[in-house]
C-alpha cells in the first residue's frame, strides 16, 4: 500500500505548469496533477495510478480565488472544499453548492481536498457533477495554447472521465447565482456520514402562481456520471406542488433509470427505490424553500 | 526535478530539514523519520482517521498527504499536545483518560487530534456537531459512546478554564 516512485514538480506560475505538463506529455512521460491528493493518494497507494510524475498544483497563486463576476460566482480549481463551505459569498449566493460541499467527505477531507480535484477526478457517486448539471456550471480549462470554457453537459464523460484533455489544467469552476425564487435541495443516502453516496440526487425548482414551472434534476451514485432525469423534470412542468406530484415525479425517474449500478453495498433495484424516495424528498425541502 | 526532494518543516514546534523521497507520505515521515510514533497507520487510505494531524492548523489525514506537500507547513502531531515546561497532557487528553474515551488506544490520537480543531472552532459544540466532526475517525473497539463522553468533558473543562 506504498506508491512506486515519481518524479515531483512544483511549479510557481500556471504558465509553467502548463508548459510543463506538455513538456512531459511530449518526451513520453504519465504525468499527473496532484492537488488536494484526497482521490489521488489512495489510487497511488493502490498502484491503481502509476504515474512517472506528479505537478503539484500547490505552489500556483491564484488558483484559490472565490469571487462574484458578472452575476456567476467562480471558484478557482485549487481552493479547499473547506473554504467554499466557508465561504459568505457561496452560501448566499449559490446555497445548493453550499450544501452539496458539506456533504462531500469529512472535514479531514475538505480541508485539503480541492473543488477542482472532485470535478476533475468526476467519481460517480461524487455530489459536485451532479449539482454541476442542475446549475448548468461552467469548467474553465487551459493548455500552453490558452483557455477554454466546457459546460457541465459535456463536462462528465463516463466513470472517472472527463472532457479534460491530457495536460490540460482546470483552473476555475463557475456557476450561477441561484435565482430568487428558486427553490433547491440535495438528499444523499450513505453508510456513513460523509462517505460516498450509495445515490443521491440534486435538485431546483420554481414555482409561480402555485404552479411548478421549471425544475432541473440530477442524481449521483447511480450510474458512470452524474445523470440529468428530464423525464422528471418534465412530469413536474405545470403540475401543481405537492406529495402527489411529487411522488409522481419521483416514480417516473426511478423508472427511467436505465441501468443503475450494482455493488456489495446496495443492488440496481435498491439504488432505483432510493432515487425515488429522494426525489420526493427533495422536491418537498425545495418547494418549501421556493419563495 | 527528481524522485528526492529536500524538505523544511516545523514538527510540535521544532524545525526539521530531511531530504525524502517523493512517495514517502507524511504519516510515513513523522513515524519513521522523526520517530513519532503517535501518529497511526490504519487503513491507508483515508478511511479510518488514525493518522490525522494538524498541518497549518487544519486537521488533515496524514497517510494522504505526501511528506514534499508538507514542505514550509506547521505541523501538529498528539505528541505535540503535552504541556512541554509541567509534563501535563493536554485538556482534550487527560478528558479522553478520565472518560474512558481509550480503549485499546490505536485510533485515540485520531480522535484527539479531530478534537483538537473541533474544539478549537467550536468550544461549545452541540452532539450532532461532535458526531458530524467524529464521523471522519472509526474505532475497531467501537467504543463511541466513551469518546462523545470524552469529548463533552473537554469541551466544558476547557470552557470553564477559559472562563476562570
Ligand atoms: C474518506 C473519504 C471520503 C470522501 N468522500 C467524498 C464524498 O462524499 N464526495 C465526494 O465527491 N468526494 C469524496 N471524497 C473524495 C474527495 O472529495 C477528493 O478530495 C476529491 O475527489 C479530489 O480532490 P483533490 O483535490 O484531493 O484531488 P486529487 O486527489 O489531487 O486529484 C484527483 C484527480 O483529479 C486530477 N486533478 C486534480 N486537480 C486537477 C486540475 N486542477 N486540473 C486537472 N486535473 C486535476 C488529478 O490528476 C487526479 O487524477 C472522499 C475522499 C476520502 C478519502
Ligand atoms: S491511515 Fe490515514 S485515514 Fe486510515
Ligand atoms: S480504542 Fe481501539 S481502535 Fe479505538
Amino acid at each position: 500500500m506504498k506508491p512506486a516512485p515519481f518524479d515531483y514538480h512544483a511549479p510557481t506560475s500556471l504558465a509553467d505548469a502548463v508548459a510543463l505538463l506538455a513538456r512531459l506529455d511530449g518526451d513520453g512521460c504519465d504525468a499527473k496533477i496532484l492537488a488536494g491528493g484526497q482521490s489521488l493518494m489512495p489510487m497511488l497507494a493502490m498502484r491503481v495510478a502509476r504515474p512517472d510524475a506528479l505537478v503539484d498544483l500547490a505552489r500556483v497563486p491564484g488558483l484559490d480565488a472565490i469571487r462574484l463576476q458578472d452575476g456567476h460566482i467562480a471558484i478557482g480549481a485549487m481552493a479547499s472544499k473547506r473554504a467554499a463551505e466557508l465561504s459568505e459569498l457561496v452560501r448566499e449566493k449559490q446555497p445548493l453548492f453550499h450544501a452539496a460541499t458539506r456533504l462531500v467527505g469529512h472535514q479531514q477531507i475538505r480541508n485539503r481536498g480541492s473543488v477542482g480535484g472532485s470535478f476533475a477526478h468526476s467519481d460517480p457517486a461524487s455530489e459536485y457533477p451532479a449539482v454541476a448539471l442542475v446549475l448548468d456550471m461552467q469548467m474553465v480549462a487551459a493548455d500552453p495554447d490558452g483557455e477554454r470554457v466546457i459546460p457541465a453537459d459535456e463536462f462528465f464523460v463516463t466513470y472517472m472521465t472527463t472532457a479534460l484533455e491530457p495536460g490540460e489544467i482546470l483552473t476555475e469552476v463557475r456557476m450561477p447565482v441561484l435565482p430568487t425564487g428558486s427553490g433547491w435541495a440535495i438528499q444523499e443516502i450513505t453508510r456513513r456520514n460523509g462517505d460516498l453516496a450509495l445515490a443521491g440526487v440534486a435538485l431546483t425548482l420554481r414555482l409561480e402562481a402555485g404552479r411548478c414551472t421549471d425544475a432541473r434534476i440530477a442524481a449521483f451514485g447511480v450510474d458512470a456520471t452524474a445523470v440529468r432525469l428530464t423525464a422528471a423534470e418534465e412530469a413536474l412542468r405545470g403540475a401543481v406542488p405537492n406529495g402527489e406530484s411529487f411522488a409522481r415525479a419521483g416514480a417516473t425517474a426511478a423508472a427511467a433509470l436505465a441501468d443503475p449500478m450494482s455493488c456489495i453495498h446496495a443492488s440496481a433495484d435498491y439504488r432505483r427505490h432510493l432515487v425515488g424516495t429522494l426525489i420526493e424528498r427533495a422536491l418537498a425541502e425545495a418547494a418549501a424553500r421556493a419563495h | 526535478m527528481s524522485t528526492r526532494q529536500t524538505i523544511r518543516l516545523t514538527v510540535n514546534g521544532k524545525s526539521y530539514e530531511r531530504e525524502v523521497e517523493a512517495r514517502l507520505t507524511l504519516a510515513d515521515f513523522l513515524r519513521h523519520e522523526l520517530h513519532l510514533g503517535g501518529t497511526h497507520v490504519g487503513c491507508e487510505h483515508g478511511i479510518c482517521g488514525a493518522c490525522t494531524i494538524l498541518i497549518d492548523g487544519r486537521s488533515a489525514r496524514a497517510c494522504l498527504t505526501l511528506a514534499v506537500q508538507a514542505d514550509g507547513a506547521d505541523i501538529i502531531t498528539v505528541e505535540g499536545l503535552r504541556n512541554r515546561e509541567t509534563g501535563q497532557l493536554h485538556p482534550i487528553q487527560q478528558a479522553f483518560v478520565d472518560a474512558h474515551g481509550l480503549q485499546c488506544g490505536f485510533c485515540t490520537p485520531g480522535f484527539i487530534m479531530t478534537t483538537l480543531e473541533l474544539l478549537g472552532e467550536n468550544p461549545d459544540p452541540s452532539d450532532e456537531e461532535i458526531k458530524e466532526a467524529l464521523g471522519g475517525n472509526l474505532c475497531r473497539c467501537t467504543g463511541y459512546q466513551s469518546i462523545l463522553d470524552s469529548v463533552r468533558l473537554a469541551a466544558r473543562r476547557l470552557q470553564s478554564a477559559s472562563a476562570a
